[in-house]
């Protein structure tokens, strides 16, 4: 750690300020409180919400692990795992089951936590009803009120659209059948597992917002009765691993229409291979492969 | 059915003077279930005014207006409005209608209002209508394009539509034939039948003398004449 | 029988300038009121702090809630006034836009207020809505279009729709035909008188139009300068004005 800092970039009048808005949180489930955004060393939208929870969580001892779109080595997971590398010091692992705390963007580890781990989540726009009614006034009075209807409208739209509810990620939620919830960009494949045993915390930055979740929380999908809420994913299994359980990414190999679908998830996915699983398109795994 | 006394009105021009204009005083009148009872006197005397005041369109300044037992001239605007909805009945000169409503609909409506259900209403739109000879062709167009004769068969179509038991008839066969003008006397004569008390005006005195009991003549009521 | 809303003496002012004084009326079930009234009346003051958009210097709004009786809408919490906005209460704007959904289809603005009171089962909630348009005179294949594509008239009639889908007992209307064409506000007056009676509504409804109060509604308050100048059945104030203001107003019609 590099002595320019204090424990996680921030100080601790701040960590405390949120750590406060936190528990606020996890005592009203899905309930949006206001926090006093900092400013980071990374532009608002880049996943400063996050960085902020993160830092106020972490303790000495902790290790961290960041995934963006379920990848640990993309560049925004390697530029914040580095950030905490810096100013906190702690250890960091890829491994999802090793890791204390999580900060991830837009994908819930396909690999059940445990109740000692922290789930921390990045959130570009906190507020599910926002596309639809524009004016923060009315939201704030619409969540006091528990008045969602216009939350249903959206689904209606899509159906009356699409043919059926046409969401796909940042599908809303009901949370202890309170308050409205965007569980952030998560694929509505990964809604289900928002009731888990870790805490979940949510961070908006740029939107100066916390949310979260205690372990075991009830949360429950929108859909109509004659619509059902379905958890969908590409009807397919990873090429690598041969997982048929898991999300995929469909990715382009070549210029002819190649392509090959695999785990979003890239430490679920190497410890199958790991484990000897192969997939139509993989080859045994060798424990160097990158 | 029908009993005024001590009827009076004057009307204030507030914008002209504040002038004062007395055209009523102690009116009195009774009608009886089953009788026809016409308003005669010279044009101006004021026998529209007192047909309008019975039916709560003008306000009386004096005295008591009781039809079917609610004093018109003190009742809340809500009792009125029930008592032309049910019993009393108000056959103007002239059609005032929403504009672009079929003649069936405009006719039917007063049905609607006590409750009958649509098609009966239409049913009974439809009789009255072809007895007073509108054709059927005429029946889903508005009447506002209508002839002076035929706008008046559908506003008197429109009054006999619900069994009133009270009725107002301001000049029914005023521009109508003689084929029509007895239609009308027909329907009147069946109203009395069926023990609807009626106030009429008309002008034309062989239509008077054939269905009218009695003449009340109101100037007798024009102020400034010795009681 | 006892009246489904009363006004007593309801009283708002703007600093110094009086909005509306002293007004007061009750209203019973089926029963259509019009206030009229110039530019500056009080008319438009008055039809908002009825339907609690403003809130009241002095006096009452009571309301027949079904569950409590006559309660003073004014000393209700938000919530409980919000929800009667959803439910018992409906408000015609002037302009639909103020009164619609301008980004949602018109099967989603009607089905909002279903929605919004719990109704859950789509095929159910586009069954209605289509029952709605067609009550409103709006084509079935409209059903998924946005109001942004009605005409007038029509974004009019889907904003009734929209109102009375959950059956309410009391409407306001601010101005229901203005800016509409004239043949558009005859067809749009009349299916307001017949959904009025079928659905044994009541209603204010503000306007300046002395033709519009004239064939909608059964009784007449006439506004000036905040202060009501004038009251009693519609035709008899038209045909026998007494105020002298009122006499005025009459005499200023146009006749076309």
């Amino acid at each position: 750690m590099n002595d320019e800092y204090n424990f996680a970039y921030l100080d601790e009048q701040t960590k405390r300020m949120i750590r406060r808005a936190i528990l606020k949180g996890l005592a009203v489930p899905g309930y949006q409180v206001p926090f006093a955004s900092r400013e980071m060393p990374m532009p608002y939208g880049w996943g400063t919400g996050g960085v902020q929870v993160s830092a106020s969580v972490l303790t000495p001892e902790d290790t961290m692990k960041v995934i963006d779109q379920g990848a640990d080595d993309t560049t925004n997971a390697v530029s914040i795992r580095k950030f905490f590398e810096k100013t906190a010091g702690v250890a960091t692992t890829e491994e999802t089951g090793q890791a204390d705390v999580i900060q991830t963007r837009h994908r819930i580890p396909e690999q059940d936590l445990r109740e000692d781990q922290i789930l921390v989540y990045q959130v570009p726009i906190p507020e599910p009803l926002r596309f639809l009614e524009p004016r923060e006034t009315e939201t704030r009075k619409m969540h006091s009120l528990e008045e969602y209807g216009l939350m249903h409208v959206k689904l209606y739209e899509d159906i009356a659209k699409n043919g059926a509810i046409a969401t796909s990620y940042a599908y809303p939620v009901k949370v202890e059948g309170r308050y409205v919830m965007d569980p952030s960009p998560i694929p509505k494949f990964d809604n289900p597992k928002l009731e888990m045993a870790a805490v979940q915390l949510f961070g908006a930055g740029r939107e100066q917002r916390i949310y979260a979740l205690p372990p075991y929380t009830q949360v429950v999908s929108l859909d109509f009765e004659d619509y059902p809420f379905e958890a969908s994913k590409a009807d397919h299994a990873c090429d690598l691993c041969g997982s048929e359980s898991s999300y995929l990414d469909e990715v382009i190999v070549d210029d002819a229409g190649g392509r090959m679908f695999v785990c979003s998830d890239t430490d679920f996915c190497h410890s199958r291979r790991a484990a000897g699983h192969v997939g139509a398109q993989g080859a045994p795994f060798e424990e160097d492969a990158a | 059915m029908i009993e005024i006394s001590g009827v009076s009105k004057s009307f204030v021009l507030h914008n002209q003077g504040s002038a004062v204009i007395p055209v009523m005083e102690r009116a009195a009148l009774n009608v009886a279930a089953g009788e026809c009872v016409a308003l005669v006197g010279a044009s101006g005397a004021g026998k529209s005014t007192l047909m309008r005041m019975i039916y709560g369109n003008y306000l009386a300044n004096a005295g008591r207006i009781v039809v079917g037992g609610v004093d018109v001239a003190q009742a809340e605007p809500r009792e009125i409005l029930d008592l032309r909805r049910e019993v009393l009945g108000y056959v103007s000169q002239f059609l005032r209608v929403v504009p672009r409503v079929a003649t069936i609909d405009v006719v039917a409506e007063p049905l609607l209002n006590v409750g009958v259900a649509p098609r009966a209403a239409r049913a009974r739109a439809e009789e009255l209508l072809r007895r007073l000879n509108i054709p059927e062709r005429l029946w889903s167009l508005s009447p506002t394009t209508f002839s002076g004769g035929e706008q008046q068969r559908v506003n008197i179509a429109r009054g006999f539509a619900h069994d009133f038991p009270a009725l107002l008839l301001d000049e029914p066969t005023a521009s109508l034939d003689a084929t029509n003008r007895e239609v009308v006397l027909s329907l009147i004569d069946e109203a009395k039948a069926r023990g609807a008390a009626i106030v009429g005006i008309f002008h034309d005195e062989a239509a008077r003398d054939r269905v009218c009991d009695r003449e009340i003549d109101v100037t007798a009521f024009t102020p400034g004449l010795a009681a | 029988m006892t009246p489904v809303f009363q006004v007593k003496e309801l009283t708002k002012f703007y600093g110094n300038r009086i909005g509306c004084k002293d007004v007061s009326f009750d209203l019973y079930p089926g029963e259509v009121m019009g206030i009229v009234g110039e530019s500056g009346s009080g008319k438009s003051t008055l039809l908002n702090c009825m339907a609690g958009h403003l809130a009241p210097d002095a006096g009452e709004v009571l309301f027949d809630t079904r569950a409590d009786g006559m309660r003073d809408t004014v000393k209700m919490s938000e919530p409980e006034r919000r929800m009667l906005g959803r439910t018992d209460w409906a408000f015609v704007h002037q302009h639909a836009r103020d009164g619609l959904r301008m980004g949602v289809s018109a099967g989603g603005n009607v089905g909002e207020r279903l929605m919004a009171v719990g109704a859950r089962h789509y095929g159910d909630i586009r069954e209605k809505a289509v029952d709605w348009l067609g009550r409103v005179e709006i084509s079935a294949d409209r059903v998924d279009d946005r109001p942004s594509a009605f005409s007038g008239g029509m974004q009019q009639r889907l904003q009734i729709a929209r109102n009375l889908v959950t059956g309410p007992r009391l409407v306001f209307m601010d101005e229901p035909t203005g800016g509409l064409d004239v043949s558009v506000q005859a067809r749009l007056l009349d299916l307001l008188r017949g959904l009025v009676r079928e659905m044994g509504l009541s209603a204010i409804i503000v306007t300046h139009d002395l033709a519009v109060v004239r064939l909608l509604a059964d009784r007449l308050m006439v506004m000036k300068d905040g202060h009501v100048v004038e009251t009693g059945l519609t035709d008899q104030v038209l045909d026998d004005p007494q105020h002298g203001y009122t006499q005025l107003l009459v005499s200023s019609v146009l006749q076309v």
